[in-house]
């Protein structure tokens, strides 16, 4: 996948960071898109928080590395850390290969639901990116 | 062909061990009886696991093929933007190791090493009338360790004045090492925008000062080769509020004996003997980084300095105000010996030629490749210049592939992707140490792999065909990391 | 004298071609973009231009002002070690593909550097017992400040505890590298046998930290209980770092991190690197796989090239400046490289056997001289640990005299604590190694005899 091929589930909500968020009852599960891991290159490590940790709406709450560069990931919306995917320790280049799926990072148990509402949809976010590459 | 010895990959030193060989006997033992002095068992190791057991034949061999594997500066060119790969003059070698320098123990009595502080005083004196500072303290190990030791002395100068200031400025275009020595002193830092030229923007920086800025860190000439034209007034707008400006000194090799930094209302200032005076680089280090300053930041340099006291010089450790001590001893002492050999056998007009060749061969380059690669930034060029890759984008190749084909043509490449306000930066600087034969040989080659990449890109994209070992998988290495030999891996 | 210079491969009349060639009339239009006010329109006020042959006989003066003991005689140590380094060690670093190449950003032709680090930083990992061991730091005192402040980064606890036998000049130099973090620093003492007191750490650590640092052998020379410092440490969820000046030690010694030390590192001087007046010097820094992301330094790894070779690479580059800037483990960029290739030829070329042998010797020589010293008049054993290669004695008279009036006789006799405890000051701090005969051992103690 390279930057230009644009996937982008419809039924996520994306922030300017480039990061997703998939919202199931009060629960969000949250990665980075395609276009983010492309521009990052093969990803070697992501460091995430523990379990219970408190999560903040537009702060850093982990990092993703490449060989040559760091990125912090910043929280889409409030919450508390309920789960970390762990296995990205073994297999960060899940991140790469599966970005919505395998490549998730935490789940968040949110604060206020309704604050993805205004995060930028599918449809946002690729002319979001196609501005942001011209 | 591949000839054993001449370029086959070398193995570990481990796996050339053999158990029983040995390289070396300790003298005789003139001790009588000295089993009775054998250590209680209960701290002593009976083996060190895995260490080799080698005869000196195999350790010569072995280093020597290794040697073999690198590119070095008596081989040619390093176009080095920022690292001033210049020549090492043979004769520093020679006297660094003088008996009476490199066999010194620094706890003798300061009566038995007057040759040694003596060699200190005269460098410290030649760096402060070549950079028009007041005292320099010669102790950090590096430049990086000579920023840290500047921010320190900031600190207590703005504490002594009862000033609890906690930002550091730093432009954009900086070097890793200044944000993260800030940091390392304790400093929140924040980012100073350039211009189009480049440079600091002044407006920027005068909207920007007050009375919570500690330091601006300027670079100068800058990480594009440009000179800080307007660096007198940004010396007057941080003054005015009661900061500080720190020169990082990297670049001195631009306008040794031209202009000095003291004159252009800088406060402190670091430089590296290891790039403007020729110690050699060493594979990595051992550097040293002396910092300057005006007599205001005198009382809070590092302990010791050299005093002159009656008919003898000797360390002062008497010093209330200082920020205390970044390492043990007095500094890279071995580096003092070479850099200051290096300042005798030019003399002043030969530091001045110094500076006026590296910066004509600089904008030798500039006009021989400003046609064919992309020139960020149309500034006058002082000692490195800038190239970007942006040109090339329609064929695939980028810097990185740039550099890496370099090396087939016998180069090492230039720095890459550093400043980081110029996407696919090919930073270039030549130093005074080329000839002209040698600057051409080097243009040719980056105006040759121009031609390659419109014309056949996977080539370059592929390269370096013809080094001992070619691109290596730097993400699986990152992701597993394996940093040192263990028994069980097969080679 | 010629304006083209010996370094500088540029005569007058290529320069004038190459000015042509850049659309320049003069040198002074290349320094245009440097406001005239700033131009320097006099010559720099600093001696020379000396041809070769003159510089030579300047050092050699300058060099001479030194008077440096007979050889034998020097019984110097505190931080500093004298050894004999074979002739194949300065061979080999003085080929020029090692000691003029650059950091090796390029690994594709920079293979000989890299995995000669690759081999010390696995040296350093089997003689100090961790898996861990990075690139090479500036010297001991601000690779223990380095240590300090990653233990707190690992765990954030805002104080570690010191032995009061770390050497003096780490600790202030620890001191000066937290002076602006929230990282208290307090020191525990010692046992009147010399050694830290086990006790005394375990109440320093009531109060929580995240490390309990000491050194072994101490600044006086005694060996610390290391198993039972680590138990302190463990018991209060601290981590022990172990800080040794003397690395030969690590040749008879049992390794700190097989004893319970998470973090072991120091000054790597004695391993081969020459004395010169303090520096350039080694630090070496070696830990468990807890700390590999908090390193600070560069990092060498394995990796395979397109076509399958072995090769090595530095790794883990995200720590560091230039890529992490200002959230960087560490400022550290150029480090000691062509020391930390030093200490690996010498490691080499020693050996398992001869590293072994070699220190078993210095504790050997040590240990005779005193004994020698004990038995001379006026002269007293103030510590009853056990050493490694120095001890203190305690002599009838000032020990800063005695230290001038040995020098008199060409003999550097040891260093006076008062230079660092000015209470201790009819104590000296005598170190022995393999450099230092028997006739002069005993010369020694004799003239310390003569003092009374």
């Amino acid at each position: 996948m390279s930057k230009g091929d644009g996937i982008y589930p419809e039924d996520l909500r994306y922030t300017k960071e480039h990061e997703w968020l998939e919202v199931r009852g009060n629960v969000a599960t949250v990665g980075i898109t395609q276009y983010a891991q492309a521009e990052l290159g093969d990803i070697v490590y992501v460091e995430l928080p523990q379990a219970g940790a408190a999560i903040v709406a537009g702060e850093p709450f982990g990092t993703v590395e490449s060989v040559k560069a760091v990125s912090e990931l910043f929280a889409p919306t409030s919450g508390t850390v309920a789960e970390v995917n762990a296995g990205l320790a073994q297999s960060p280049d899940q991140v790469n290969k599966d970005p919505y799926g395998e490549g998730w990072m935490i789940r968040i148990t949110m604060a206020d639901p309704g604050e993805a509402d205004a995060l930028m949809t599918a449809a946002q976010y690729r002319k979001y990116v196609e501005d942001e590459a011209n | 062909m591949e000839t054993r010895n001449l370029r086959a990959p070398e193995k570990l030193l481990f796996e050339i061990s053999r158990p029983g060989r040995r390289g070396f006997e300790p003298p005789a033992m003139d001790i009588p009886d000295p089993g009775r002095y054998d250590l209680d068992p209960r701290h002593v190791r009976d083996d060190i696991e895995g260490f080799p057991e080698l005869s000196e034949v195999d350790v010569v061999r072995h280093y020597t093929r290794l040697s073999r594997l690198n590119y070095a500066i008596d081989l040619g060119l390093y176009p080095l933007g920022s690292c001033t790969m210049k020549y090492n003059p043979k004769v520093n070698e020679k006297v660094a190791r003088l008996a009476g320098f490199a066999d010194a123990h620094p706890q003798l009595p300061e009566a038995m090493a007057q040759g040694n502080l003596r060699l200190m005083w005269q460098l410290e004196k030649a760096l402060c009338a070549i950079c028009g500072m007041d005292r320099f303290t010669l102790q950090p190990a590096a430049g990086a360790q000579g920023e840290q030791t500047a921010i320190l002395m900031a600190r207590a100068y703005h504490r002594d004045r009862g000033r609890a200031r906690d930002v550091v400025l730093i432009p954009d275009s900086a070097h890793g090492t200044n944000p993260a020595s800030a940091h390392v002193a304790g400093y929140r830092v924040e980012q100073i925008a350039s211009n189009d030229r480049g440079c600091v923007d002044l407006g920027a920086l005068r909207r920007r000062v007050s009375e919570d800025v500690a330091v601006l860190m300027l670079t100068n000439p800058n990480t594009l080769g440009v000179f800080e034209g307007e660096i007198e007034e940004v010396a007057r707008a941080l003054h005015d509020k009661g900061a500080l400006l720190y020169m990082d000194g990297a670049n001195l090799n631009a306008f040794v004996g031209q202009a000095r930094p003291g004159d252009m209302g800088v406060d402190v200032h670091h430089l590296n003997l290891h790039k403007t005076f020729s110690t050699p680089h060493g594979g990595g280090g051992p550097g040293a980084g002396p910092v300057g300053v005006r007599k205001a930041l005198e009382p809070y340099l590092p302990v010791p300095m050299v005093e002159a006291g009656g008919d003898r010089l000797r360390l002062d450790y008497d010093r209330p105000k200082s920020i205390g001590k970044m390492r043990s001893f007095f500094g890279n002492f071995g580096m003092f010996v070479r850099a200051y050999a290096f300042m005798l056998a030019h003399g002043p007009a030969g530091l001045k030629r110094m500076s006026e060749t590296a910066v004509l061969n600089a904008n030798y380059i500039r006009r021989r490749l400003e046609g064919t690669y992309h020139l960020p930034y149309a500034s006058p060029t002082l000692h490195e210049v800038v190239f970007s890759d942006k040109d090339l984008e329609a064929t695939g190749v980028r810097t990185l592939d740039v550099a890496k084909r370099l090396m087939d043509y016998g180069f090492h490449p230039p720095t890459i992707y550093f400043p980081l306000i110029v996407k696919g930066a090919l930073m270039i600087e030549p130093t005074e140490s080329e000839s002209r034969e040698e600057l051409d040989a080097f243009c040719d080659a980056m105006l040759a792999i121009d031609a390659e990449a419109r014309r056949d890109p996977e080539l370059v994209r592929t390269a370096p065909h013809t080094t001992p070992i070619r691109r290596l998988d730097e993400t699986t290495a990152a992701r597993n990391p394996v940093l040192r030999w263990t028994p069980e891996k097969q080679g | 004298m010629s304006s083209s210079h010996r370094y500088i491969p540029q005569s007058e009349d290529e320069r004038a071609a190459m000015l042509g060639a850049v659309g320049a009339a003069g040198i002074e239009d290349l320094f245009a973009s440097i406001p005239e006010r700033l131009r320097l329109r006099k010559p720099l006020d600093v001696p020379g231009p000396l041809a070769e042959m003159d510089l030579v006989t300047w050092m050699t003066a300058c060099a001479a002002d030194n008077r440096l003991p007979d050889p034998g005689a020097q019984f110097l140590g505190a931080g500093a070690y004298r050894h004999f380094a074979p002739a194949l060690v300065d061979h080999l670093i003085s080929r020029t593909e090692f000691y003029s190449s650059y950091t090796p950003y390029q690994p594709e032709i920079s293979q000989g550097t890299l995995q000669a680090v690759f081999e010390y930083q696995t040296l350093i990992g089997q003689l100090t017992g961790l898996p861990i061991a990075n690139a090479s730091m500036y010297e001991g005192a601000s690779t223990l400040a380095e240590a300090v402040l990653m233990a707190e980064r690992v765990t954030p606890r805002g104080r570690v505890v010191v032995s009061d036998g770390v050497h003096p000049e780490y600790l202030r130099v620890v001191r000066t590298y937290v002076a602006n973090t929230e990282i208290a620093v307090d020191t525990f003492g010692a046992r009147p046998d010399g050694s830290a007191d086990p006790q005394a750490a375990r109440q320093a650590l009531e109060t929580k930290a995240s490390a309990l640092v000491i050194q072994h052998p101490n600044f006086l020379g005694c060996l610390e209980d290391v198993e039972a410092m680590a138990a302190a440490a463990q018991k209060a969820k601290a981590v022990l770092i172990v800080v040794v000046n003397e690395p030969v030690s690590l040749g008879l010694l049992k390794a700190p991190g097989s004893q319970g030390a998470a973090i072991v590192l120091g000054e790597g001087q004695g391993l081969g690197v020459p004395l010169s007046y303090g520096g350039p010097f080694l630090g070496f820094l070696a830990a468990g796989p807890a700390y590999l992301r908090q390193m600070p330094g560069r990092l060498i790894g394995e990796a395979r090239d397109v076509d399958g070779r072995r090769g090595y690479v530095l790794t883990l580059a995200t720590r560091e400046q230039h890529i992490r800037r200002d959230k960087a483990t560490s400022n550290i960029c150029t480090n000691e490289g062509l020391c930390a290739l030093t200490a690996a030829i010498f490691m080499a070329a020693l050996g398992k056997r001869g590293l072994m042998d070699l220190a078993r010797q210095n504790h050997a020589r040590a240990a005779y001289a005193r004994e020698r010293i004990a038995a001379a008049k006026g002269c007293t054993l103030p510590h009853a640990a056990p050493f490694f290669n120095e001890f203190v004695v305690r002599l009838p008279i000032a020990a800063g005299e005695a230290v001038e009036a040995l020098a008199a006789k060409g003999i550097a006799a040891g260093v006076p604590l008062a230079r660092y405890f000015p209470e201790r000051d009819r104590d000296l701090l005598i170190t022995v190694t393999e450099m230092n005969p028997r006739a002069e051992i005993d010369r020694l103690a004799a003239e310390l005899g003569r003092l009374a």
